[in-house]
């Protein structure tokens, strides 16, 4: 089985603890050797991911925790986020969210619909799954061009 | 680094100028709404953001320029962002919201 590290974190699903779980990630990330881009990248979309599991909590009016695993392996970093609140209606969701289209009017434009469509253009593999609670499970791939350690030079490919 | 956000606010005559530092997320975008909104509606304010403090920034924020945007147009007020960090202004690019929020690319002297 292929082998990985793997780090669990329990927070309260409330918005003063997506900075907290902003600066987990980026020290994570930073420890595998992802880019200073892929780093802002994994900040974005788990922050997004968070800020949807307290919001939801929030709109259940319930209490309710909110738990982030991170999959370290070899290649790339698998992150969970899962909330425990109630059902959700993920066609639903799936149908608000999109990138801004020029023949909307400003009027119909909402203002929590771009979450969900940043955490799919920042990642490389994005599945949601909502049968209890919500768990969104991201993955970010590490750049496959690492130079080896007994490579003695940078091979680009152009 | 600071996950915090503060906000200086300099009114002048028709003009608002709003100086954000820190970051923007699902936990300081309510302050920046609160600082905001009261400047877009005024009647035929210009109100300019200057972004150039804020390290991080997520739809929270986005959505908080949405509104701006809405209650601005509604005054015939205008809106505009200055000094954007790269990074920043990736987020408005990657939505299409760059093509209706006024965001001014002018490079700064020096930097």
């Amino acid at each position: 089985m292929e082998h990985f590290d793997f780090i669990e974190m329990k927070l309260p699903a409330k918005p003063e603890y997506v900075g907290v779980i902003r600066l987990s990630v980026s020290g994570i990330a930073n420890r595998m050797g992802f880019t200073y881009e892929d780093i802002e990248d994994l900040k974005v979309a788990i922050s997004e991911a968070m800020t949807n599991a307290t919001t939801h909590a929030y709109e259940e009016n319930e209490g309710g925790e909110v738990t982030v695993g991170f999959g370290l392996y070899r290649d790339r970093l698998e992150v969970m986020v899962a909330d425990h609140g109630g059902s959700f209606n993920l066609s639903e969701v799936k149908q608000q969210t999109g990138p801004y289209r020029q023949s909307e009017p400003i009027e119909n434009l909402r203002e929590g619909g771009f979450g969900l469509f940043l955490i799919d253009a920042l990642m490389d593999k994005v599945e949601i799954k909502s049968d209890y609670g919500v768990i969104v499970l991201m993955t970010k791939n590490l750049p496959t061009n690492e130079v080896g350690i007994d490579d003695d030079q940078i091979s680009t490919s152009q | 680094m600071n996950i915090n956000l503060s906000i200086d606010v300099v009114e002048t005559d028709n003009q608002t100028v709003l100086t954000v530092k820190g970051e923007i997320d699902a936990y300081t975008a309510p302050l920046l709404k609160e600082k905001l909104l009261p400047a877009t509606a005024k009647e035929t304010e210009k109100i300019i953001v200057d972004l150039n403090d804020v390290t991080y920034m997520d739809s929270t924020g986005l959505g908080v320029f949405i509104s701006a945007l809405k209650s601005a147009k509604e005054h015939g007020s205008t809106l505009t962002l200055v000094n954007l960090q790269e990074r920043v202004h990736r987020l408005f690019k990657i939505t299409s919201l760059d093509s209706i929020i006024e965001i001014d690319t002018t490079i700064r002297g020096g930097e």
